[in-house]
């Protein structure tokens, strides 16, 4: 399981950084989202795919029985998830916001900044 | 500890969060909207110096949130250099919010600058204090997102140019990041970073850990700016309105600087030839490449971006040479850099108010007609040039000094070469803006949003540190003696933050 989802992962990241190479910027805004979603799943698969087995603590008990599922990788991603949400919401109404601007959806029309 | 230290070391990050959210409960209001700007920013100062104080009298203030303790909560650390540079953060918070008072205009204020400005301090505070990784990560993002919003407000086109590179690039640098702690997270199973650095000790497979290594000096090495990642600093800095910039110019790329040196020196120290070998290089060349960036700029707050840039290249030096002297060297060049950084910025800023452009060309006559401000723009201008005696005379000569010592003759030679260099983008903006004779066609005062009285107070103020740092160097030298001290002394951290019984039971179990 954990090559299939390397592979995932990794199809994921080449994806996003060939979308963000582009010059369209609503392909740029694209690339960002499926970076942030790879990362996620790389964390997901880097603490370890247990399944089927909750991380409950039955009454009495101080640990889970066995071996179970990380709940703290799963908060990160959680927490990761709502920042990145956030952040894309803000990367779509400035990418609009620039289109609006500039009046071309072409990252080589925008170089007013760098001469 | 008591719970009066606990709360000390959090209230750098609670009073401006508090002061963000009591300006957002006073939208309508400009005046009280003000009045908490510089408010509580000054309180922000006096409880940062008061927290650098304890921390000077007691190594290091651990708090755990909660009180779950390390490594299952997250902890507030506040050692030396944390409490430098949240000092740091509430000198320029002080300094860019009585400019604002002069420098933002209503129309910006109704854009929710305060509320922003605000959330950006609590977001750089937090990096600094937090000894969690992944809570380093979520202060990142939160200084970001108020980054983001601050470059924008006011909606120009260049803005909206120089805010998309500079968006993409954080992000990207944000999401390796994020990699690199899950990777952390998959081999040591842990987030608390003396936790990490203890267990990452015991590793075998020291060529993952290199990998990780790499991917955080790729990600801090962007928020930076440091060679080759830099390219998102001299496309969106100039853009936003001045205090804005002085803002990020002091504060932001630090933060990046600041994570590097927590990292590199507390978690990864297994193979020091090698990454640091690698830091060295990037420090060179972010050296060479900010100051010859420069050297092509003819806009008087690209100029000050691209020396941004290769400034950060002499802190990286300091880390990358990593004797004490060294980063004894860095730290001091880091407390130098934000206050001359900053200041050089907000003298941009008045001179745009007085002559109405930002283009050396079309500037001019400042001398004949505001002698003070040249002897002010002097002062910041040859410290970062690394004249004798003021600041960073001192900060250039502890890491030459440091570099000699070690035999590293080529970074001896970059640096001593890029503070000429220096100096001359100095003297160019010096003969062009003050000395030159005014061109004609130029020079209309613009129509000033607010009277300019209060944007000479935080320019004199840093003006005087910069001197005083000069003239009195001893107890800032002392300030980063000691935190070199705990920074290459990892145990006094780890044990700070783990307890020592911890400690003694991980060792156990390893035996």
């Amino acid at each position: 399981m954990e090559i299939v989802m390397a592979l995932v992962i990794g199809f994921l990241y080449a994806a996003a950084l060939y979308m963000m190479l582009r010059r369209s910027i609503v392909k740029l805004v694209i690339g960002l989202v499926l970076l942030s979603n790879a990362a996620n799943l790389l964390i997901f698969t880097a603490a370890g795919l247990v399944r089927g087995a909750p991380p409950l603590i039955y009454p009495g008990d101080l640990v889970p029985p066995g071996v179970s599922a990380d709940p703290l990788a799963q908060a990160l991603i959680l927490t990761a998830i709502v920042i990145g949400f956030g952040v894309l919401a803000f990367a779509v109404v400035l990418i609009h916001r620039a289109y609006e601007v500039v009046g071309a959806d072409d990252m080589d029309k925008m170089k007013d900044t760098d001469t | 500890m008591s719970a009066y230290m606990n709360a000390l070391v959090a209230l750098p990050v609670i009073l401006p969060l508090l002061a963000g959210a009591l300006s957002l409960a006073f939208w309508r209001s400009s005046a009280a909207q003000k009045l908490l700007g510089v408010f509580g920013t000054l309180a922000l100062l006096v409880v940062s110096v008061h927290l650098l104080f304890e921390t000077w009298e007691h190594d290091h203030i651990v708090m755990h949130m909660g009180s779950w303790h390390a490594p299952f909560g997250i902890v507030l650390v506040s050692d030396m250099l944390a409490a430098i540079m949240v000092v740091l953060t509430g000198i320029i918070g002080l300094a860019t919010a009585v400019y604002s008072l002069s420098d933002i205009g209503t129309r910006h204020e109704r854009f929710g600058y305060y509320p922003l400005f605000h959330l950006l301090l609590a977001g750089v505070n937090g990096a600094f204090l937090t000894g969690d990784i992944f809570n380093l990560y979520v202060w990142f993002e939160v200084m970001l997102v108020a980054s983001f919003a601050l470059l924008i407000l006011g909606g120009e086109r260049a803005q909206m140019e120089g805010a998309i590179k500079y968006v993409t690039l954080n992000l990207v640098s944000s999401m390796l990041f994020l990699t690199a702690i899950g990777l952390l997270y998959g081999l040591t199973g842990t987030l608390n970073m003396a936790d990490i650095a203890v267990r990452l000790a015991e590793v075998e497979d020291t060529g993952l850990v290199t990998v990780i290594a790499m991917l955080f000096m790729v990600s801090f090495g962007i928020k930076a700016a440091a060679f080759p990642f830099f390219f998102w600093l001299p496309a969106s800095y100039h853009t936003p309105k001045v205090a804005v910039s002085a803002l990020f110019a002091g504060m932001l790329t630090k933060v990046g600087v600041y994570a590097l040196y927590r990292v590199f020196t507390l978690i990864f120290n297994q193979d020091v030839d090698y990454t640091h070998e690698i830091l060295l290089w990037i420090a060179m060349l972010t050296m060479l490449t900010g100051v010859l960036g420069a050297a092509a700029q003819f806009e008087f707050r690209r100029i000050l971006s691209f020396h941004i840039i290769s400034q950060i290249g002499y802190m990286i030096l300091g880390l990358a040479l990593f004797t004490p002297l060294a980063i004894v060297g860095g730290v001091f060049y880091i407390m130098h850099h934000i206050i001359v950084k900053a200041n050089l910025f907000l003298i941009s800023g008045l001179t745009y108010q007085l002559k109405g452009s930002h283009e050396l060309r079309e500037l001019g006559g400042l001398y004949r007609s505001h002698p003070m401000l040249a002897v002010l723009f002097m002062v910041p201008a040859l410290s970062l040039a690394g004249l004798p005696p003021l600041s960073g005379f001192f900060a250039k000569f502890i890491i030459i000094r440091a570099g000699i010592e070690v035999e590293a003759w080529l970074a001896v030679a970059v640096a001593l070469v890029v503070g000429l260099l220096t100096l001359y983008s100095m003297v160019k903006i010096w003969n062009e803006v003050f000395w030159k004779a005014q061109p004609a066609g130029f020079g209309q005062t613009p129509t000033p949003v607010r009277p300019l009285f209060w944007m000479w107070p935080p320019i004199v103020g840093l003006a005087l540190m910069t001197v005083m740092i000069g003239l009195y160097g001893q107890p800032i030298f002392e300030m980063a003696e000691l935190s070199a001290e705990q920074l290459l002394d990892t145990s006094r951290y780890i044990e700070a933050v783990l307890g020592a019984d911890y400690v003694e039971s991980l060792q156990e179990m390893r035996r």
